[in-house]
């Protein structure tokens, strides 16, 4: 086979973006050798089991897809506030569209708050790790060999270009033939796996390596997001592996699920997708709402207003949100009944989820706000995910849902309460945690600046998307010159343009506080304010995390532990820890699965082949290795935590 | 992570870490429910939707499934006498039963095997209508890991064999004895809503 067959050609933006991704993997080649980083690269990183640093590894890869789905998206504003320069053509708007949503829900939102639960939840229950640290890193690099394999479309085989939903039978092999459609099964198939395996492993670690006493009732509600959305992970993801699988086979082996010959059914698609999809949507809000609690409550100085009731609204969420997923298709031709039937289990959602916002309203009410980066972030997160989840009501409502569909109104909808959701609560997160990752905080000015560039941007892109729609504006459509939309589209654009800049502002400010921002000493970052466990630990965070765990019988234990001068470190009671063995067997095992995947997009059997058996025999290997970690003795803690502590 | 030992109980969930194991199993095995569910949901919506194939009313037959289900129901039973062998300390026996417990499951591939080729003689194949598709992934998917066990328990005899009884082996089998049950449970349901009502209707 010709290098030219596989390679994408003819597009000046892909040999751009093949120019640019070469520089800049020959930079990382040359600074890695340069600066001798190899051995340190594999030993402290890729071989890694700590969960903090997965959780590290996790959010730099999703800030790497944030900028990578950012400039997708920033491409389609171009193209629709200029319809007529020619920007993109049909195919390649097709293209983007797709990796955009795909790229932002699976490879952006769900990574980013794995990373940061990865990071907090064992800190949060006074835990040392997690159940399974090996499998933790297994997750991880399932995760990334998915991501890297889908990215890579965009130069070798051609993107995938049927929509993030990848509808059949657009997404068939007779109506989308090509590498593009597979890369999109594969890659979601591959980071599927590791999904659902650190769904497993939270809800262990959750379950059973909470501190002594510490009852369910008595975790940190952003542990208690993590455990419902780990439930959810568990019953949903099951089904997309299932439907991709169905989907692969129908495409490389000929089968007839979905095809319009041999009596398969395109519609078992739409059904298995949203069964998953609808759920997935709930994956990337509980633990956002688990954050913005966290953050409130740290903030306003005062404990969560309606601990129960936030947790039990979390749960009928999780539950309500599998009985929902016929909405997404309410114009295909359900019928009346089913349609009702499914408007109104729709609807119910919002009854927990206002129950919430007025928690977190309570929650503010007196209170002494201390108006922090973090704290903007949630505070701005209130009215902006209402709009969201007002209009989601709108569309909820089947009859005028043959009004909304496909059109910009939802298009503004969604990504109101993602954006204003998962990604407000990602940053909110990201900085709130960062003295907890890397011993400082982020610069306050560089983070207010950033925060109000992209509050304002969001605001200005999404808002007039709602009046597109409702005049008419269809979405995925990359011709757009009709006078009446063209100057809401380009206010649009220019939002667009300014949520860029404040994510520029953002990544300028993570080098800035790395550069200039006070070393921490104490654990206790925000000014003593912290209320959980992951605070009464030093910063940066020991790899054992605690000396000794303290013992819990109450919500927002270190209040009191601050009140009775206790720490994580009572010097006579230190014990000799019991620690994983780093291995780079998960790299090994994923990227050989990778490979299998590859082989199996272009449909090369014997690559497909001999990465599954190569594989297998990693897990054979694994299944032999009976490596039990070894301890940290009792001196090496004891210096540890002394020179942390500065006693 | 901690490393003490309880005295008591059976060996396998003497240490945290294997209690943690042995239940992050079981929800494994919550989420495999879901994956089968999901395909008897796709075998059931696409039934009938043969187009020009061979309907299953023509082709499955009783005898050969009854005797398929025999094999699998006993195996379960022989596994559950290899952990009973195993709680008793007995690694004779445990190694014994577990042998027999292979064996039989590998006469079940052996069928399923046979019958799945004469199927495709017939004109059935995964290509030729939905209905098909349908059938011999869900069928296949449970051949699939019968298989998968039958190689995952062949590595924990070895390992047996080198290391005797331990916290680690002991859960090791344990494990695969919550999976071989599983599979077991599984096999029921296509027994009854794939055989007996294809061949019902």
């Amino acid at each position: 086979m010709h290098i030219t067959d596989i390679l994408v050609t003819g597009e000046p933006i892909i040999y751009g973006a093949m120019v640019s991704m070469a520089l800049v993997g020959l930079a990382l080649l040359f600074i890695l050798t340069y600066f001798k980083k190899w051995k340190w690269l594999w030993s402290e990183w890729l071989t890694t089991v700590d969960h903090k640093k997965i959780g590290v590894m996790y959010i730099l890869s999703a800030l790497l897809m944030l900028f990578r789905g950012g400039v997708d998206a920033m491409m389609m504003r171009v193209q629709l506030a200029f319809p007529d320069l020619g920007f993109l053509n049909s195919q390649h708007y097709n293209e983007i569209f797709t990796t955009h949503g795909t790229i932002m829900i699976i490879f952006m939102a769900m990574p980013f708050l794995i990373g940061l639960m990865n990071i907090i939840v064992p800190l949060q229950i006074g835990a040392r790790d997690f159940a399974f640290p090996y499998l933790n890193a297994l997750s991880f690099w399932s995760f990334f060999f998915g991501m890297a394999l889908f990215n890579i479309s965009f130069v070798i085989g051609g993107s995938p270009d049927a929509g993030w939903t990848s509808y059949t039978p657009l997404s068939g092999a007779a109506m989308s033939p090509g590498p593009g459609q597979n890369f999109y099964l594969m890659g979601l198939q591959l980071s599927g796996i590791g999904t659902l395996a650190t769904g497993i492993n939270l809800m262990v670690t959750i379950l059973k390596m909470r501190a002594p006493s510490m009852k369910l009732f008595h975790m940190p509600i952003f542990t208690w997001s993590t455990l419902v959305t780990c439930f959810i992970i568990v019953f949903a993801f099951p089904i997309l592996t299932v439907a991709l699988a169905l989907l692969t086979i129908d495409r490389v082996f000929g089968a007839q699920f979905f095809t319009l010959t041999g009596e398969g059914l395109p519609m078992m698609w739409a059904n298995l997708f949203w069964m998953w999809g609808h759920p997935e949507v709930y994956i990337v809000i509980l633990p956002a709402f688990g954050i913005f609690s966290e953050v409130i409550a740290t903030f306003a100085k005062k404990r969560l207003f309606g601990y129960h009731v936030m947790v039990w609204s979390m749960i009928v969420i999780a539950l309500l949100s599998f009985l929902v997923w016929v909405h997404h298709f309410f114009t295909m031709g359900a019928g009346a009944f089913v349609n009702s039937v499914f408007s109104v289990s729709t609807m119910l959602i919002a009854v927990p989820t206002g129950v919430k916002i007025f928690n977190w309203l309570a929650t503010l009410y007196k209170s002494k706000i201390e108006f922090t980066v973090p704290m903007l972030w949630s505070l701005a997160f209130i009215p902006s995910f209402i709009l969201g989840g007002v209009t989601g009501v709108m569309l909820g409502m089947a009859a005028a849902d043959f009004q909304f569909h496909n059109s910009y109104f939802l298009i503004a909808h969604f990504h109101y309460v993602l954006i204003a959701g998962t990604v407000f609560a990602c940053f909110a997160g990201l900085v709130f945690w960062y003295p907890k990752m890397f011993g400082h905080k982020m610069n306050e000015r560089l983070g207010k600046w950033a925060f109000w560039l992209f509050f304002f941007g969001f605001h200005v892109c999404f808002f007039p998307q709602y009046f597109l729609g409702l005049d008419g504006m269809p979405r995925r459509l990359f011709i757009t010159n009709v006078a009446e939309w063209l100057p809401l589209n380009v206010i649009s654009t220019i939002g667009a343009f300014g949520m860029g800049l404040g994510f520029i502002v953002f990544v300028y400010n993570v080098y800035y506080s790395f550069r200039y921002s006070e070393r921490e000493t104490t654990g206790d970052s925000w000014n003593g304010n912290g209320r959980t466990l992951e605070w009464a630990t030093t910063t940066p965070v020991p790899y054992y995390n605690f000396a000794t765990v303290p013992y819990v019988d109450e919500i927002d234990p270190y209040i009191r532990m601050k009140e009775e001068g206790k720490t994580t470190f009572e010097e006579d009671k230190v014990k000799p820890i019991h620690m994983p063995s780093y291995t780079g067997q998960p790299f090994i095992m994923m990227a050989l699965l990778g490979l299998a995947s590859f082989g199996l997009v272009f449909e090369w059997m014997y690559v497909a082949v001999f990465g599954l058996i190569g594989a297998v025999f990693m897990m054979i290997r694994r299944s032999f290795d009976y490596d039990d970690g070894y301890y940290v003795p009792v001196e090496e803690i004891k210096r540890t935590e002394k020179k942390a502590r500065g006693l | 992570m901690a490393a003490e030992e309880l005295k008591t109980g059976p060996l396998e969930y003497r240490t945290q870490e294997g209690q943690m194991t042995i239940m992050g199993f079981w929800i494994f095995l919550g989420a495999e429910v879901v994956l089968f569910a999901t395909l008897f949901a796709t075998y059931a919506v696409l039934f009938g939707r043969t187009a020009d194939a061979p309907t299953p009313g023509e082709l499955f037959e009783p005898g050969i499934v009854l005797v398929m289900t025999f094999l699998l129901l006993t195996s379960s039973f022989t596994c559950g006498l290899a952990i009973h062998e195993m709680r008793r300390g007995s690694v004779k026996g445990l190694i014994l039963w577990m042998i027999i417990t292979l064996a039989l499951g590998l006469g079940f591939l052996g069928f399923e095997i046979f019958e799945f080729v004469h199927y495709t003689h017939e004109g059935a194949t995964v290509q030729s209508a939905a209905f098909w598709s349908a059938f011999f992934i869900l069928a296949g998917t449970h051949g699939l890991h019968v298989t998968l066990g039958v190689g995952w328990a062949t590595l924990l005899l070895i390992q047996i064999k080198k290391r005797g009884l331990t916290n680690v082996t002991s859960r090791k089998f344990f494990i695969i004895s919550l999976y071989w049950h599983f599979l077991d449970v599984i096999w029921i349901f296509i027994f009854t809503s794939v055989y007996l009502i294809g061949m019902v209707i």
